[in-house]
């Protein structure tokens, strides 16, 4: 896995208190990972925080899973 | 009107997690005051509070895992995580547990605070100044409203009645108890989880009070000393944190169900010095018309009256509430005792007046009348038994819980046995 994807992963695993191996490609936030709304604003700004990138808001709500963020950071980065 | 009772009891204070081990610290003469750990206290007045003994759990420790799990716990500031532990307690102690959707909407929750999330909003003021408003978390505002300990009790708990907090300074405690057991006696509840929370110990909140001149700042030599209700060296009060909850019930829903019944509450007085933000008036008229009221509303003469559980902060005004219990009682004061528990677990704030009015219940249940610590030199010629220094064994059948607000805004509870 590469160095995006364990950084990313760190991060969901740390404010969702989910177990590492819940969280795959195609785990949503919401539907799999038990995330809110809420939740979802926090994971954004921690992944913005954390990459040194911005995410604008319309971008934001087409990550919807962990394999979203992963390929959205990779492009961005 | 109906009758309300106490059936349920939980605390999170300076002397430890948990009602029973508070207590008997409390009654033994335990001291919760120590230097500050929570922040570096260098550049404030005050190097001294009674803060939360944190730690694994055992022994009386506070241990946050025990009673919100860690992404939880993100999204709150320490009032509601204190308010939470409390909460649970008492719900636990109380067996309420509704099975039906009509029980949950007949049980409530009344949970204040003074000033709640004030740690959440100094935070993200300096986060928003140095990284900007794309950078303040979702979490910020539901982590600092008062409002939220209410919330998030009622969602753990799925109680789905009257959903309500009082935010009335230091009386914040004193109110939600009297006026969770209005809600109770005019039918609009059943069941009403009520008391307060309290997290200021930040360095925000001590310079603040310090601006006031309102905490002691000369102990710090000897912080367990520093306070000392109606002693003639007190120097100010000594701030403390944590919560204090009661399980309000009606009288006959408690016995239906065959609930451990702590006490009644008897009366709930209220009053306004409408005189200054910070000080009460020189004599004191403000808490005797709250103490009249409560007395008049519980239909007893201040006679009555076993053990007071004084506000007592260790300032200037605890002569004026001493001066307003006197006139109160006349001569009865003498088979009278009052204590100020702030002497042991400081100043609580929005939580104190819950805190103090469970030490009141369990004073009730085990005929003990709580100690004033470090009262040395008590003011000439008082006439009330202030309980210095040691714990009293005594008849108490009727006990009375004082709270006085910054604001001028004045609380008293009036409780008696649970078993007359």
């Amino acid at each position: 896995m590469s160095d995006i994807a364990d950084r990313v992963k760190k991060i969901v695993v740390e404010h969702l208190g989910v177990e590492e191996d819940k969280v795959i490609e195609s785990a949503s936030f919401i539907d799999d990972l038990g995330a809110d709304s809420l939740d979802t604003v926090e994971l954004v700004m921690a992944f913005e925080e954390e990459f040194g990138i911005e995410i604008p808001d319309d971008a934001a709500e087409t990550i919807q899973t962990f394999g979203d963020a992963v390929k959205f950071i990779q492009e961005a980065a | 009107m109906r009758r309300v009772v106490v059936t349920g009891l939980g605390m999170v204070t300076p002397l430890a997690c948990g009602v029973e081990e508070s207590w008997s610290r409390l009654i033994a003469g335990q001291s919760g005051v120590g230097p500050i750990t929570r922040f570096d206290a260098s550049r404030v007045a005050t190097t001294y509070a009674a803060e939360i003994p944190f730690g694994d759990g055992t022994d009386g420790t506070f241990n946050p895992d025990d009673w919100m799990d860690p992404k939880e716990r993100r999204k709150v500031d320490d009032f509601i995580l204190y308010g939470m532990a409390a909460a649970t307690q008492a719900v636990k102690d109380s067996g309420w547990e509704p099975k039906t959707d009509e029980d949950r909407e007949r049980t409530g929750v009344m949970i204040g605070s003074g000033i709640g999330g004030l740690s959440a909003i100094a935070d993200t003021a300096v986060l928003l100044q140095e990284k900007g408003p794309r950078r303040v978390s979702p979490f910020f505002i539901p982590s600092a409203l008062i409002n939220l300990v209410s919330g998030q009790v009622s969602i753990r708990f799925g109680f789905k009645g009257p959903n309500h907090a009082v935010v009335t300074a230091c009386s914040t405690g004193a109110h939600a108890i009297g006026d969770a057991a209005r809600l109770i006696q005019w039918g609009d509840a059943d069941v009403m989880v009520a008391g307060g929370a309290e997290s200021p110990i930040s360095e925000i909140g001590i310079a603040g009070f310090n601006a006031c001149k309102a905490l002691s700042t000369k102990r710090g030599n000897d912080p367990q000393s520093a306070s000392r209700p109606w002693d003639a060296d007190r120097d100010g009060f000594v701030m403390g944190e944590g919560a204090g909850i009661v399980i309000l019930e009606e009288y006959e829903h408690a016995r239906a169900r065959g609930a451990k019944i702590y006490a009644e509450v008897l009366g709930y007085g209220m009053s306004g010095d409408a005189y200054h933000i910070t000080a009460p008036s020189e004599d004191g008229e403000g808490g005797y018309r709250s103490m009249a009221a409560a007395l008049k509303r519980a239909g007893l003469s201040p006679a009555d009256v076993d053990y007071i559980n004084a506000h007592g902060t260790s300032t200037m005004a605890d002569t004026i509430e001493l001066g307003a219990v006197e006139r109160l009682l006349g001569a009865a004061a003498a088979a009278t005792t009052m204590s100020s528990t702030k002497s042991s677990i400081g100043h609580l704030l929005g939580a104190a007046g819950a805190v103090e009015a469970i030490f009141c219940v369990l004073s009730l249940r085990d005929q003990v009348a709580p100690p004033t610590l470090n009262l040395d030199t008590p003011p000439e010629g008082v006439r009330i038994d202030l309980a210095p220094k040691a714990a009293r064994q005594r008849e108490i059948a009727v006990a009375l819980s004082n709270s006085f607000g910054f604001g001028g805004t004045n609380a008293t509870l009036v409780m008696g046995r649970g078993d007359r």
